[in-house]
């Protein structure tokens, strides 16, 4: 496992597209901070590049990187090599370069600027996204052999999770508004790691006064400790499930 | 020492493998022979665990290898069409190969690379190379750690004659030594001198499984390849 995933972090690292994407991040978070004096409001259009740029960059990065990787796979199957250790390798290789990625580009300049309780949930969603989209990205790549599909499977995966998604959901809402459905919604929330990870970052924020009864729903369920506990476990599951089904459909792929 | 009983391996509507049963025993040269498209690689990968099988069970030395990884350390094979990182220099790979194969005792058999001139290629990137050069990276890769078993897929297609002779005397020497051979070539006046055994694939079945002298007696031809001619042929009219 070791000795593999040290040939995927090189690779990785000779493709300078992480490290460009760490400067870009730097960069906006940097900018962010430093348009305005309030750090809180620099937090606040940083939120959206967390929610919408990392899963991007992420998920399609990956996707590709896996399908680049298609030589190196076939390489490695036919040595003495578990196709669990290859497939995990790679896995580790993409989350844990692009996580390091994210640290440097956003965290760093987070914990600069705004170190407390909303600083630090922003990383540790930050970090959550990157490594579920990746997982995502492993799932979408799985699926087909053909690179054009995966690629465009995984594009459209990013839209549903960061677009298509709220809009069934604001659909159901309008549909059904004349009964309760704060506690749907917070079922809701658990299928989509983003809406997840908005929701912390938000109730850190202390803005959820502004998003009225459902707010207070939400407050009430995910504000205290066991509330953020559970959604840390859905993030968790929301990186082991797809990359479960991957690693089913890697172990049987035909190479 | 390589048993396979019954298996079956459909792509689709294509059935590649259909209920092959063969035993490849040690010591022995194998040609698996057959016209294109008949099945042999996907057997070869079946073998290495590269296609999983849709029924049937494969044997290494009467171990089951479904799920199995060690006892591909056993096995060096060398791929029709070699496809490796392209970012990768030549040296590059061999050490990857060695860090992840190498045994601690035993010095990488490193004759092939010497006899190509692979070393003075060794900063060459792999997507730079010719089809011949891949070709052997994957025949030097493939003797390279002491393999009990050779799975050569087409070794010399795209070797120029000096190679590929240079590359037979290797094959011969490893079957001196007791080693399994499996070889696909459609060059069969290469494999007169080679091989012990000829098994014949037509359209995923296994048509017959026979000792070259046996064969050779049966047409009474002295040459493999008419004698191969005079039983294809003799398929066409049935």
């Amino acid at each position: 496992m070791k000795k593999i995933l040290k040939y995927v972090i090189v690779d990785i690292a000779q493709n300078k597209i992480v490290l460009i994407y760490t400067l870009l991040l730097l960069v906006i978070s940097l900018t962010v901070f430093n348009l305005e004096d309030n750090a809180a409001k620099g937090m606040l259009s940083l939120l959206n590049i967390v929610l919408i740029i990392v899963p991007l960059i992420c998920i399609i990065f990956s996707t590709i990187y896996i399908y680049n990787s298609s030589e190196f796979i076939e390489l490695l199957v036919s040595q003495p090599v578990k196709r669990r250790t290859i497939w995990l390798s790679i896995f580790s290789g993409l989350a844990s370069s692009l996580s390091l990625a994210f640290f440097i580009g956003a965290g760093i300049p987070i914990l600069l600027y705004h170190a407390d309780s909303t600083g630090f949930m922003m990383i540790a969603m930050g970090l959550f996204l990157t490594i579920v989209f990746v997982s995502i990205a492993m799932l979408a790549a799985g699926l087909t052999r053909d690179k054009a599909k995966g690629i465009g499977l995984s594009i459209l995966l990013w839209l549903y999770f960061s677009l298509i998604f709220d809009a069934l959901v604001l659909f159901f809402l309008f549909q059904f508004q004349d009964y309760p459905l704060e506690n749907a919604m917070v079922i809701f929330s658990f299928l989509n790691p983003i809406d997840l990870g908005r929701i912390q970052i938000l109730l850190q924020m202390d803005i959820s006064a502004l998003m009225g009864y459902t707010g207070a729903v939400f407050r009430d369920f995910f504000g205290n400790s066991t509330g953020i506990l559970l959604s840390f476990l859905g993030l968790f599951i929301w990186i082991f499930f797809p990359m479960i089904i991957s690693m089913k459909k890697f172990g049987r792929k035909d190479l | 020492m390589i048993n396979t009983k019954n298996i079956t391996k459909k792509f689709g509507k294509l059935t590649a493998l259909d209920n092959v049963s063969v035993t490849f025993s040690k010591g022995e040269c194998i040609a698996l022979l057959g016209p294109n498209g008949c099945g042999k690689t996907t057997l070869i990968k079946a073998l290495l665990g590269m296609v999983v099988p849709d029924s049937g069970f494969i044997y290494f030395n009467n171990e089951l290898i479904a799920g199995k990884w060690m006892y591909r350390s056993r096995i060096g094979y060398m791929p029709q069409i070699g496809r490796y990182p392209e970012n990768m220099t030549i040296a590059n790979v061999i050490d990857m190969m060695k860090d992840i194969r190498k045994e601690d005792n035993e010095k990488p058999d490193e004759e092939l690379v010497n006899a190509f001139g692979l070393k003075n290629l060794m900063q060459k990137k792999m997507r730079t190379l010719s089809g011949g050069t891949t070709q052997k990276v994957s025949a030097a890769l493939a003797f390279m750690f002491h393999p009990d078993v050779l799975i050569l897929d087409e070794p010399t297609a795209g070797l120029d004659p000096l190679s590929s002779e240079k590359l037979k005397q290797k094959i011969i020497k490893e079957k001196e030594n007791g080693k399994l051979i499996l070889i696909t070539s459609h060059i069969l006046s290469e494999l007169d001198n080679l091989v012990t055994e000829v098994f014949y694939m037509q359209e995923g079945k296994l048509l017959f499984h026979k000792k070259l002298s046996a064969l050779k007696e049966e047409t009474g031809e002295i040459k493999l390849s008419k004698a191969i001619a005079k039983i294809m042929t003799a398929q066409e009219f049935v």
